[in-house]
């Protein structure tokens, strides 16, 4: 079956790579709180978040595909619930068109929201790509949880992590099997054969789930997530990425 | 011989919840050290014997490993003696790293990180995947999953390795390189399959169920050597003839 990957390009090595995840994880979500704060109208801040991001990306030796291609994935959703504020928010009228029909409008604060979804969900997305594709996984929850994270939050993301492309891969051969008798027909065919396919998904994924713990049990599981290890100690380097990162992003969004 | 007995099963009867019934009377006693393979149809019941084996299923005192009875007062005990292997190793290894995998057992047993570390390290050089600890699951071959699944089950020193289909889905090389490991545990073995032929090379005794009770317990001279034994019970005669041509030769 295909190999996927949540965490491509987390195995290379690079001086973003060779930082403690918890100093990852701790930097990007500062970034990402401080720059939801930030009021839309300071250009400037955004500027150097970005540049900021972009110094971490060629840090980190990722291919700019990558990062770039994985982040356009959020922008559709982001611009389908915010697109239409500009034309339906009534406020100074920054601008309109005529097109025979009545006219359509433009607000100046409507426009600001937009800027304001788009920059911010994009801010956002970029540092959890960057994060995601700088530490692998099982080493990501285990940051969060040195951090603090209850063990029972880990260990789903975990079982996720495990299970979601044997899922996958699951459904790829039911539709593979499918397609391999002719699937054919009207949508009112498809939507039932697809619906029993959902179901099947559904019940093989829950016969997994029993048979999963059933061998958790074998292994003298009790219901108690055992076995924290103890945290590293961090190093100099750690300290170096939040002792630059923090004061510019502090001090960007002070001056506004 | 008067060795210990590892397993021993008394009158064991088991109605799954919806009533269907699937052991019926069942008696069997494996000693210590030896190899047994319990062969049968699907549906046979093979699998929910084994359930019983390590008290995941439990019918008060029907079961005893190593003379302790199966029950919530032993169970830790038990199943720290009793190593399964599943079918399906992706059903065994659940964590996102082999390493985790192998070590779960151990952590749970109450031994401490660095010793739960080196016994890591011991098994996976044993089972011939050193160098895997950080590997993911999900992207290791089929045979590399099957060793790893058993790591997980030695890690623990159980007395008893149980397998249930330890030969499924592998191609005939690695189905080989498995059958010497399975061969090189001195431990009891219980191995649970359709494929004759490794009862053949791994077992001295053979125990056949069908529709919950044990029909056949001899020795593999014993079932294979007679065809009308396999007739009756509707397995292949052609092992009969295998079995024959080993002992010629």
């Amino acid at each position: 079956m295909k190999h996927s990957f949540l965490d491509n390009y987390s195995d290379i090595s690079s001086v973003i790579h060779g930082l403690d995840p918890r100093v990852k994880i701790v930097g990007f979500f500062f970034l990402t709180v401080v720059c939801v704060s930030t009021p839309p109208s300071s250009y400037f801040s955004f500027g150097v978040y970005f540049v900021l991001l972009l110094g971490v990306l060629i840090l980190s030796r990722l291919p700019f595909h990558h990062v770039f291609g994985r982040s356009m994935v959020v922008i559709p959703f982001v611009l389908m619930v915010a697109v239409f504020i500009p034309f339906l928010k009534k406020d100074v009228i920054g601008g309109g068109y005529n097109l025979g029909i009545g006219g359509l409008t433009v607000s100046n604060s409507g426009l600001m929201v937009l800027w304001n979804v788009v920059i911010k969900s994009y801010m956002g997305v970029l540092c959890m790509i960057l994060l995601s594709s700088t530490v692998p996984f099982p080493k990501l929850l285990k940051g969060f949880e040195d951090l603090g994270l209850p063990k029972i939050f880990t260990t789903i993301a975990s079982f996720m992590y495990r299970y979601v492309f044997i899922i996958t891969d699951e459904a790829q051969r039911m539709k593979r099997a499918r397609d391999s008798r002719c699937f054919g027909g009207k949508w009112i065919w498809h939507s039932k054969v697809i619906g029993h396919m959902i179901g099947t998904l559904f019940i093989r994924s829950y016969e997994r789930g029993e048979r999963v713990y059933v061998a958790m049990l074998s292994r003298g599981f009790d219901g108690d997530l055992k076995g924290k290890e103890g945290a590293q100690r961090l190093r100099p380097r750690d300290y170096i990425f939040l002792s630059v990162l923090i004061p510019i992003v502090t001090g960007v969004r002070l001056m506004v | 011989m008067n060795k210990e007995k590892a397993v021993e099963i008394s009158s064991l009867t088991y109605r799954y919840p919806d009533g269907n019934l699937a052991l019926q009377d069942v008696n069997l006693s494996i000693f210590a050290g030896e190899s047994v393979a319990i062969i049968g149809h699907n549906g046979a019941g093979k699998s929910t014997l084994l359930l019983h084996l390590n008290g995941i299923l439990k019918e008060n005192g029907a079961v005893k490993i190593f003379g302790k009875p199966v029950n919530g007062k032993n169970l830790k005990g038990i199943r720290r003696m009793v190593g399964m292997v599943f079918q399906d190793p992706d059903d065994q290894l659940f964590c996102p790293t082999v390493y985790d995998d192998v070590v779960f057992g151990p952590i749970n047993m109450g031994m401490n990180n660095k010793e739960a570390k080196e016994r890591v390290t011991e098994v996976l050089g044993r089972i011939g995947l050193s160098g895997f600890e950080k590997r993911s699951a999900h992207h290791m071959s089929a045979g590399e999953k099957k060793r790893a699944a058993i790591a997980t089950v030695l890690s623990m020193e159980p007395k008893i390795l149980i397998f249930d289909e330890p030969t499924s889905n592998l191609d005939p090389k690695m189905r080989r390189v498995l059958i010497d490991l399975i061969k090189s545990f001195p431990e009891t073995k219980i191995i649970v399959s359709h494929d004759l032929p490794i009862a053949l090379e791994l077992c001295q005794r053979i125990v056949i169920l069908e529709k919950g009770r044990v029909v056949e317990d001899g020795s593999v001279k014993d079932i294979l050597g007679k065809r009308e034994v396999l007739e009756r019970y509707e397995i292949d005669p052609s092992y009969h003839c295998q079995f024959c041509d080993m002992f010629k030769s």
